[in-house]
Order: C-alpha cells, then sequence, then structure tokens
C-alpha cells in the first residue's frame, strides 16, 4: 500500500463516517418531513429532534474534513470535481445551510408560522441534499469528470442514469439508517409505539433499497460498464457481504433487535461505500486518472497522515465523550 | 473556455466576498466570544454573583446561535474553494491546503466542546464546566491561525518552487510560516477581541439608553466593553507591525492603500481623497508621515505604484478608501477607549454622560466596519493576483458556465440567515429560557 493510498484510505473513512452519522441525520429529516401534520407529528418529530438535536454540528464537520483532506492530499482529482460538478456541490451545500440554520434555529422560536417555515426548510433540504451528493458520486462513477478544470459537462455529468441511481439511494440509504436507528431512540424516550411506526419504515425502506440496488446493477451495466465490471470483480467479496449485512438486518428489525440491527444496517451501507472504492480501484476518476498521479507530493502527503494521526488520537474520545454524555442524560431525564 | 473565466472573474470574486464578509463575524465570536463568557462564569462563581451567572448563560446561549450561523456559512466556504476557484486548489492545493486539514480538527473539536459546555451547564460543578471551555478557546484561536495561515500565504506564497510553470519542492508545513503569517494572525485575533467586545457592549448600551439601567445591563456593557478597550491599543502597535511587513513584502500593496505613485523618499502621509489620473486628489497630506510610518525614518524610500507596470496594479481607490476607513473607525474607537480608561483610572465607573452610551451603542457597527474594510483592504489590495506575484485571479477562477448565478442565490440565502439569526437572539435577550442550538430541547 502506497503513502497515497493510505491517506485516500482515512479520508474514505471519514466519508462513511460521514455516510452513517451525517446520513442517518438526513433520513431522520426526511421523516420529520413524512411524519404527518403538524399535530399528528408531533411525537416523531420530538423523538427526532431528541435523537440528533445535540450531535448535529459535529456529524457533518465530517464532510469539511473530506474535502480538505481531497484538495490538500488529491488536487489533481478534486478540482475536476469540484469545477465539473458545481451545479450539484453548490445545491447541496445550500442544502446544509438551509439545514443545519434551520434545525439549530427552531428551538429557539417558539411561534408556529416561523417554526413551520423552519421545519420545512429542515425537512425538504434534509431530502434534496443527499439526492445531489448521490447525485455527485455517480458522476464520478460513471466517468463522467475528465481531467482538468471543467472539462466535463455541468449538465449531463449529474443529470444522467448513474447518478439519478445515486441520489435516489443516496436518499433511500438515509431514510433507511435514521429508521433503524431511531426504534431505539424511540424505545429509549419510552415510546414503543413509534418504535413500532419506525421498525415498519425500516423493513419498507430496506425492501426498496434492496430493490433500488439490484434495478441499479443493469442501469450501471449499460450507463457505467467500468464501475459494473470492478462491481462483479475485484469488489464482488464487499458487494455480497453488503447484501449479506443488508439481510441480517432485515432479519434483526423482525426479531426487534434493534442494538444489533443498527450494526449490520451502518455494515450494509458502509460495504455499499467501500463497494464503490474498489470497484473503481486503483482509478480516483475513471476512466484513467489513478491514486497515483491524483496525489500531492511526499512531504504534503507525511504531513498530513502525521495530522490525521495525532488529530483522530484527540478527536475520536473527544467525540465518544460527547455521544456517552448525551446517551447517558436521556437516561437520567424522564 | 477564457471568455467563461473572463465573465466569472467578477461574480466569482462578489460570491467568495460575500461568503467570506458574512462568515468572518462569526469567526470573531468563535475567536473571542468564549474567553468573555468563561470570564464572566468565573467571576460568577468567584463572587458568588446570579447576576453575573445569568449573563454568563445568556451569553453561552447566544454563543451557540453565532457558532451555528458561523459553522453553516463555513461550510459553503469550504465548497467555493473549489467550486469557484480550481485554478487556484488544483496547482497549490498540495502546498497551501494543508492549514484547512488542521482547521478540519479544530472546528470539530470547538464544535463538540460547544456542545459540552452548553449542555453541562447545569450537570457539572462549576470547574468541570469552565473547563470544558478550555478547549472551544484553544481550538478557537488554533482554527484562526490556520486559517490566517492559509491567508498569509497567498500574500506571500513560500514554501515551495516554481520550475517550467509547475509546483515543485512542496513544503506544507514551510508554507505556513512567511512573513505575512504572525502579523495577519495577531492583527486579526485582536480584532476579533474588538469586534466580540464593542458589538456585545453595544447591545446592552441600547438597553441602558432604554433606561434600562440595572446591575444586569452594567455588567452586560461593562465586562465586553473592558476587553475591547484593551485590545484597541494594543491594535495599534501591531497595525504598525503590520504596515511594515506590507511595506517589505508588498510594496505595491502599500502603494495603493495610501495612493501613492511615485517612489520617493520623505513620503507623506495621505489621507482621504481620490485617486484620478495617477495622482491622489484632495488628500489632506502629512509630511513625512508615511515615511516615519513603514520605515520609521522620516527620509525612508516607500515605493510607488509607477514601480509595476498598469496592469499589476490594485484598485486603489477601494483599496485607499477602505484602508482609511478602517483607520479612522479604529481611532474613534481608540477614543471610546481612551475615554472609558480616563473615567476608570479617575473615579472608578464608567463615564456618566449620554453621549458616552450613544457612542458605545455605536462602537460595534464602527468595529465591524473596520474588520471588514480590513479584510477588503488585504483582498482588494493583492489584486491582480489571488497568490501574490505567482497566479492571477483571473487565471483561477472556474471557466463553467453559470457561475455568476451563484451570487445572486448565496445573497438570498445570506439576507434570511442574517434575519433568521437576529431574530433568535432578540429572542435569547428578551426570554432567557430559549434554547440554544446545541442544547436539548425539553420533551414535550
Amino acid at each position: 500500500m502506497t503513502l497515497a493510498e493510505v491517506v485516500l484510505g482515512v479520508m474514505f473513512v471519514g466519508l462513511i463516517a460521514y455516510a452513517l452519522f451525517g446520513g442517518a441525520d438526513f433520513g431522520a429529516g426526511i421523516w420529520d418531513l413524512l411524519a404527518g401534520g403538524t399535530r399528528r407529528g408531533a411525537p416523531q418529530r420530538a423523538v427526532i429532534e431528541h435523537a440528533i438535536g445535540p450531535v448535529w454540528e459535529a456529524n457533518h464537520v465530517w464532510l469539511i474534513f473530506v474535502l480538505v483532506v481531497l484538495w490538500t492530499g488529491f488536487p489533481a482529482g478534486f478540482t475536476p470535481v469540484a469545477s465539473t460538478l458545481y451545479v450539484p456541490l453548490t445545491l447541496a451545500a445550500f442544502g446544509m445551510i438551509a439545514r443545519g440554520a434551520a434545525f439549530a434555529f427552531r428551538k429557539s422560536i417558539t411561534t408556529l408560522p416561523m417554526r413551520r417555515f423552519l421545519g420545512a426548510a429542515f425537512a425538504v433540504s434534509s431530502l434534496v441534499t443527499p439526492y445531489f451528493l448521490g447525485a455527485v458520486v455517480g458522476g464520478v462513477a460513471s466517468g463522467r469528470v475528465p481531467q482538468g478544470i471543467a472539462k466535463g459537462d455541468v449538465v449531463t455529468s449529474w443529470v444522467n442514469p448513474t447518478s439519478t441511481l445515486g441520489g435516489v439511494l443516496a436518499v433511500l440509504t438515509c431514510a433507511y439508517l435514521a429508521a433503524v436507528f431511531l426504534c431505539l431512540d424511540a424505545l429509549r424516550d419510552g415510546h414503543p409505539e413509534i418504535a413500532e411506526g419506525f421498525r415498519l419504515r425500516a423493513l419498507g425502506t430496506a425492501a426498496v433499497t434492496g430493490l433500488g440496488g439490484l434495478v441499479g446493477l443493469f442501469v450501471l451495466r449499460a450507463d457505467a460498464p467500468q464501475l459494473a465490471d470492478g462491481l462483479f470483480g475485484q469488489a464482488l467479496p464487499v458487494v455480497a457481504l453488503s447484501v449479506l449485512a443488508g439481510v441480517a438486518s432485515i432479519v434483526l428489525l423482525v426479531l426487534r433487535r434493534y442494538a444489533a440491527a443498527r450494526v449490520t444496517a451502518a455494515l450494509a451501507v458502509a460495504t455499499i461505500l467501500i463497494g464503490w472504492a474498489a470497484a473503481q480501484y486503483p482509478y480516483v476518476l475513471l476512466p484513467d486518472l489513478t491514486i497515483a498521479d491524483a496525489a500531492a507530493g511526499q512531504p504534503t502527503l507525511v504531513a498530513m497522515l502525521v495530522v490525521l494521526v495525532v488529530g483522530s488520537c484527540v478527536l475520536v474520545p473527544a467525540l465518544v465523550y460527547l455521544y456517552r454524555l448525551f446517551q447517558h442524560s436521556e437516561r437520567i431525564t424522564p | 473556455m477564457l471568455a467563461g473565466a473572463a465573465e466569472n472573474l467578477f461574480p466569482a470574486r462578489m460570491q467568495m466576498a460575500l461568503s467570506l464578509g458574512w462568515h468572518i463575524v462569526f469567526s470573531c465570536f468563535g475567536i473571542a466570544f468564549p474567553t468573555i463568557v468563561v470570564f464572566t462564569e468565573w467571576r460568577a462563581h468567584r463572587r458568588g454573583n446570579p447576576i453575573l451567572l445569568d449573563l454568563a448563560h445568556t451569553w453561552a446561549k447566544a454563543m451557540g446561535v453565532l457558532f451555528a450561523a458561523g459553522a453553516v456559512s463555513g461550510t459553503l466556504l469550504s465548497f467555493e474553494m473549489g467550486i469557484l476557484w480550481p485554478g487556484l486548489m488544483a496547482p497549490f492545493g498540495e502546498v497551501y491546503g494543508f492549514p484547512f486539514v488542521l482547521e478540519g480538527f479544530a472546528f470539530f473539536l470547538e464544535a463538540i466542546f460547544v456542545g459540552i459546555y452548553l449542555f453541562g451547564w447545569d450537570r457539572m460543578s462549576p470547574r468541570a464546566h469552565m473547563l470544558s471551555a478550555l478547549p472551544i478557546i484553544v481550538s478557537g484561536v488554533a482554527g484562526a491561525f490556520f486559517v490566517i495561515a492559509a491567508n498569509a500565504w497567498m500574500n506571500n506564497p513560500t514554501g515551495f518552487r516554481m520550475e517550467n510553470g509547475r509546483v515543485v519542492d512542496a513544503d506544507p508545513v514551510g508554507a505556513m510560516f512567511g512573513p505575512s503569517t504572525w502579523p495577519q494572525f495577531v492583527h486579526m485575533l485582536i480584532a476579533a477581541y474588538m469586534v466580540t467586545g464593542y458589538l456585545v457592549a453595544s447591545v446592552y448600551a441600547v438597553g441602558m439608553l432604554r433606561c434600562r439601567r440595572d446591575r444586569y445591563h452594567r455588567f452586560g456593557l461593562l465586562i465586553p466593553l473592558t476587553f475591547a478597550t484593551v485590545a484597541t491599543p494594543i491594535q495599534l502597535l501591531v497595525g504598525d507591525w503590520i504596515a511594515t511587513t506590507v511595506a517589505e513584502n508588498q510594496p505595491v500593496k502599500l502603494a495603493a492603500m495610501e495612493g501613492l505613485f511615485d517612489t520617493g523618499r520623505g513620503v507623506p502621509l495621505s489621507l482621504g481623497g481620490i485617486f484620478l489620473n495617477d495622482r491622489l486628489q484632495w488628500a489632506l497630506e502629512i509630511p513625512w508621515g508615511l515615511s516615519l510610518l513603514v520605515t520609521h525614518d522620516p527620509n525612508g524610500e516607500v515605493i510607488g505604484l509607477q514601480s509595476v507596470p498598469p496592469d499589476l496594479r490594485p484598485p486603489v481607490n477601494v483599496v485607499h478608501l477602505a484602508y482609511n476607513t478602517m483607520v479612522g473607525m479604529g481611532s474613534a474607537l481608540m477614543l471610546l477607549a481612551l475615554w472609558l480608561g480616563w473615567t476608570w483610572w479617575r473615579k472608578h465607573s464608567i463615564p456618566g454622560s449620554p453621549w458616552f452610551l450613544r457612542a458605545t451603542a455605536v462602537s460595534g457597527v464602527a468595529a465591524v466596519v473596520a474588520m471588514e474594510t480590513g479584510w477588503i483592504t488585504t483582498e482588494v489590495g493583492r489584486q491582480p493576483f489571488i497568490v501574490y506575484g505567482i497566479l492571477r485571479t483571473a487565471d483561477a477562477v472556474s471557466p463553467a458556465p453559470g457561475i455568476a448565478l451563484g451570487f445572486f442565490a448565496v445573497a438570498a440565502i445570506y439576507a434570511v440567515l442574517t434575519v433568521l439569526t437576529v431574530v433568535v437572539l432578540r429572542r435569547l435577550a428578551r426570554s432567557h429560557d430559549t434554547a440554544a442550538p446545541q442544547e436539548l430541547e425539553p420533551v414535550p
């Protein structure tokens, strides 16, 4: 494994963390959107808000981390993506602003119309932001981002079958993750009937996501053959693991084993991402920009690796402390 | 392709200016406010004063609101770096991207501990709680250093060599410590204390002008104002340091700041005026002023705009006006600081005149204007370069079609966001039970 691959691997761990934690946040927003009218949906929304409230900012810093590592360590891979796919990226950034601000501020506001406006902004942006991010992945994975600055088509690079598939799967995955995670949160908050509702939603989205993945294989065969070859070639074991984890979490949900279902659901999502990476290895940008071509020089990569290791040693304990503090409080406050 | 870049240059610069100019106000609070809040909390516990504790708690919540606004606007900036300026990031990402990685960690830590600090308000011992703010203070200041290091690199690029138009021998750590880094960082750090201190104090000055003169308002005025008052004279000294650094490393920027065309000795300091036909007209001149200021010698040589061809000069009027506005606002704030310092020394109280409260009420806006014009000075003064002397801004901007629309979208979003932030802060001031973004909402 080269130094560049190690640094890219660490970035990818950040991306997986974003998909899991940030993804569950987005998904919670999607369920907030679908929770029904102001009164009927209130108990569900309370559970959602209670679950993601204190950590919302921390969850989305992962993406900033991914961006800065990419532009410093792999500028030749980052700049083509940022410049060609600037439309969905800008829209995703706007979605993050709307979502973050609305969620942060709505608890400080008590007037109903204002709360409704912020609630709607939060929920709608939770739906569209993962779509745009998934569309970006689709554009990269189908080889629509040529090397160089803004050399690709600024429209068809993200309005195409693979991007649509990526966007839809991203939304479904977020919703699925959130539903699985929220089962346990609702139960902890003392709302078994709400937990039951999220269980059914989790099972429903699992089925739809699985179906989407199956259809997606045909889409990729036609629209992104290089990626499809990788998925059925070198990435096949990872893809198989993902399917296995997905099936396991359905079984666990049926058995109401929520804590275990969290683990398998997270594994299923993480392995989808790893499968994508493995399928296009050793290329950063299909068809021909390799990791080695895109990587920065040795001193930059060494400096980054040192900071990533030392920084994680500080960050991870702090993050664990934060989560534990809030989880603990949920148990002591009624 | 090139036509696209030429069309995109102005809107992209405006979008970046708007995004940065908005974000930087909130960054100031991220840097300076935690210290002021924890100081107040510490005094409250030392004196057993419930009013101070109430004040500290309200400020802590306001800090949470401002932090949230800063966080979302910072996210947009990290996208814009690649979206708007791919021509900068592609060749130089490996040279100067590194401090942004460090800033990523600093910001992450800050976000985590802001959550812990707010959440732990009633749940931790005072000692443990105040300790939990320490990482906020450290990571806020460290984050500022990293971002400023990146900006200082754009002013004085170091830590690499150019060979046949390509970057070689990139040294990301060396690139963080160019000649501008320390003066720019200290200048910004002090500015953050001034902006935060004067802005918070101005809120309570308005309250006191409306006859709410209880102890809560007096503390609310005096504590932040003291921080700002101490910071102001220091900024004057730092200003001298940074002026000499600019004169040494970016003489053309300094010439634009002063509207100086001819290189010469014994150059006067020019205040105001308009730069027309290569001359600064109608300016107030202080003999030998500029030579004294930047070389500390009345006959010292100062380089003028004529030293470079016209297409390498920044827009003089914008830079000169912005610079003069910053100095003017800074001097006015210095007078306010002297007024408070003098009265406090003689009478051990704040000046009784309503004019003092009126001046304090506008000091916050003055401090923000000073900081924003300071940033305009350094950013516009660097033009036409994005990396001084090496890469032109016009060559760094994305040539992708449609970039110009981004500015309008960002303007609309930030207008809504500004209104929202103000509404939430006003609510917080009126009702102290209002929850901060990082707090748990009471389950209904």
